[in-house]
């Protein structure tokens, strides 16, 4: 891919949309982050396995589409999971936690069908979600990220989101926040 | 610690570091435990690692395809000899010092054993150590250190009426069943607030009701809040002599089909077609639908939607590793395996919508029972005390109403465990012919 000014400038454009993202999860404006998901979307976190050298590419992650994930979902249960957060009795999340969304290393991967007038994007980062919970409980969520942006007027839809979260035996007693 | 008559338990045993070195001492070690099941080691060579109480184990087939269980632990310095989560090998080698070991727990190559080891090392004894007892029920496997545990079938009892519906095919077949995939995670809990939970505590139903009033059953998408099998059924609540306890319905003979997943028609009209057909092959059993149940000490079950089996693995007095094993038939077609572990990840385990709410009692249930004042205080069992035993449901202690009957006689159990009695007792055989008198 060439980077040259057109990618910089929409690498800034995605990095904003990213950042902006981010902050609706942590200022808990959930409703309008469900607008930012598209209808289609892939919401997607694989378990992580201990394998054998040579078998990662293989066997390391578990896979879209099989088998047991820690997500492998799409709109409709992203959005049943907000709308849990608020009933207000999902006492997993209430009250609620404090949640910050790091988003880092950012990189446009794939960008469709052309630099000057992209429809869809492929963009990498790395993520660090800080979670604390009432007094004590905190956890730390680190690992890598793949979006596909999908052009929708003068901002972005998330078609797809893949979340490889560096971890084996999860070290977090749930999943009750948003990634 | 346990008081039965007044039915109280103490948060000591939630809490206590000594009860829990205890409980690794002399529960762990002589319980029969669930440690995986046959579907993840199909082949020769191929294994599993697992965990027994809060020792590391390895599920292994040898190239004879015998199924064994041993210590994850090399004999000479006590390195893992297998990281890996699973896979296939011909040896198990230890990194740290290479000494290698067959499938069949064989110790096979220490180097340099001519010039170091001659005369001294005697081989056949320092294989890899295996447990006392090993059992493969329906493709379940479990086992125990203690070579005087009594058979696995005697063990499990009659709470195999419940179990076999987990664990056979949604048709009726015996066994058949699968293992999709593993959750594994830890959480701050002592690990009996999770294994009491799925003893039958229906009453904690209000904690997840913030999923009912969402709507996320299995047929949540074509607008159904729930797909209740057991509506015109008999609840009932069952405790048996060695410990398991669970909650299971009897629907009447005429019972119909409850459409389920009904938002896709491939997999509903699996489901019809297996109730009937395990109508038609099981009769009178096929009344019985299972719920939950806990199989002593740690492994509990989702006998319907979601399926599979989860072990509360003591981590620490105040800590938990939890392994969710979940099941399909094996042999159904493709998208009946696909639709249900969507539902099964969206319902269980740290992600669950369901499940989350759970974890979230047991941890602040440990955390506000280790105090001072609160230990003063015990825990209170009382519920249904005074109900007659419904004994023409079955054998076992059996309550037609939510009880704290199971979770009672679970810690009565457990109490004899703790107290190192011998496995008449451990069985219950005292208590058996109590219950009949009952009758």
């Amino acid at each position: 891919m060439k980077k040259g000014l057109a990618y910089f400038e929409l690498k800034q454009e995605i990095e904003e949309f990213l950042y902006q993202e981010a902050d609706l999860l942590d200022t808990r404006k959930f409703r309008e982050w469900l607008d930012l998901l598209a209808e289609d979307l892939v919401y997607f976190m694989p378990i992580r396995r201990n394998v054998k050298f040579g078998e990662h590419d293989e066997r390391e992650n578990t896979r879209q589409g099989e088998g047991i994930s820690w997500f492998d979902e799409d709109k409709w249960t992203v959005t049943k999971r907000v709308e849990q957060i608020l009933t207000g009795v999902h006492y997993a999340e209430e009250p609620l936690s404090r949640v910050t969304h790091m988003v880092s290393n950012v990189r446009l991967l794939d960008v469709k069908p052309s630099m000057e007038d992209p429809d869809e994007v492929t963009v990498g980062c790395r993520f660090l979600v800080f979670q604390s919970r009432v007094e004590y409980e905190h956890y730390t969520f680190i690992g890598r990220r793949t979006d596909v942006l999908r052009r929708n007027g003068d901002s972005w839809l998330i078609a797809r989101r893949e979340l490889i979260l560096e971890q084996n035996v999860l070290l977090a007693k749930n999943l009750s926040i948003l990634f | 610690m346990i008081n039965l008559a007044a039915g109280t338990v103490d948060r000591e045993i939630f809490t206590s570091p000594d009860v829990h070195r205890q409980e690794l001492e002399k529960l762990f070690t002589r319980s029969w435990l669930f440690v995986g099941h046959e579907s993840q080691i199909p082949k020769p060579g191929d294994f599993f690692v697992s965990r027994m109480g809060d020792g590391p184990v390895i599920l292994c087939r040898d190239d004879r395809g015998g199924i064994h269980v041993f210590l994850n632990s090399c004999r000479h310095r006590g390195m893992k000899v297998c990281r890996y989560e699973h896979g296939n090998t011909a040896l198990f080698v230890c990194p740290y010092h290479s000494w290698s070991y067959t499938t069949d727990g064989k110790l096979q190559g220490v180097p340099q054993y001519r010039t170091l080891y001659a005369g001294t090392l005697n081989r056949d004894e320092w294989g890899l150590v295996e447990v006392a007892r090993m059992a493969n029920y329906k493709g379940t496997i479990w086992a125990s250190w203690d070579p005087e545990a009594p058979d696995f079938l005697n063990w499990l009892g009659d709470a195999v009426d419940h179990f076999d519906h987990v664990i056979d095919c949604r048709d009726g077949r015996p066994g058949g069943a699968e293992v999709i995939g593993v959750h594994k995670w830890v959480f701050p809990s002592n690990w009996k607030f999770a294994a009491e939970n799925f003893l039958g505590d229906s009453y904690h139903n209000p904690s997840h009701r913030s999923v009912d009033m969402v709507g996320m059953s299995a047929s949540a998408q074509a607008g159904q809040r729930r797909d209740n099998e057991y509506a015109k059924g008999q609840r009932v609540w069952v405790g048996y002599p060695q410990g398991h306890g669970m909650t299971s319905g009897y629907v009447p003979d005429d019972v119909e089909y409850t459409p389920t997943y009904q938002q896709y028609p491939e997999v509903d009209e699996y489901f019809r077609h297996c109730f009937y057909e395990r109508k038609r092959r099981l009769g009178e059993r096929a009344n019985l639908l299972p719920l939950v149940g806990t199989i002593f000490p740690n492994a509990s079950y989702h006998g319907r939607q979601p399926r599979g089996i989860c072990v509360w693995h003591p981590h620490g007095p105040t800590e938990t590793e939890a392994w969710r094993f979940f099941l399909v038939d094996a042999d159904a077609p493709a998208a009946v395996k696909d639709v249900p572990r969507r539902y099964y990840m969206r319902y269980s385990g740290p992600a669950g919508m369901t499940e989350q709410d759970d974890m979230e009692n047991w941890l602040y249930a440990t955390a506000a029972s280790k105090g001072t004042i609160a230990k003063r205080y015990p825990l209170n069992y009382q519920m249904s005390m005074k109900l007659p035993n419904a004994t023409h449901l079955g054998p076992g202690e059996v309550a037609t109403q939510m009880t704290d009957q199971t979770p009672r006689n679970f810690y009565r159990v457990w109490q004899r465990y703790m107290s190192g009695d011998n496995w008449d007792s451990l069985l219950g055989r005292d208590i058996q012919p109590m219950l009949r008198a009952a009758e």
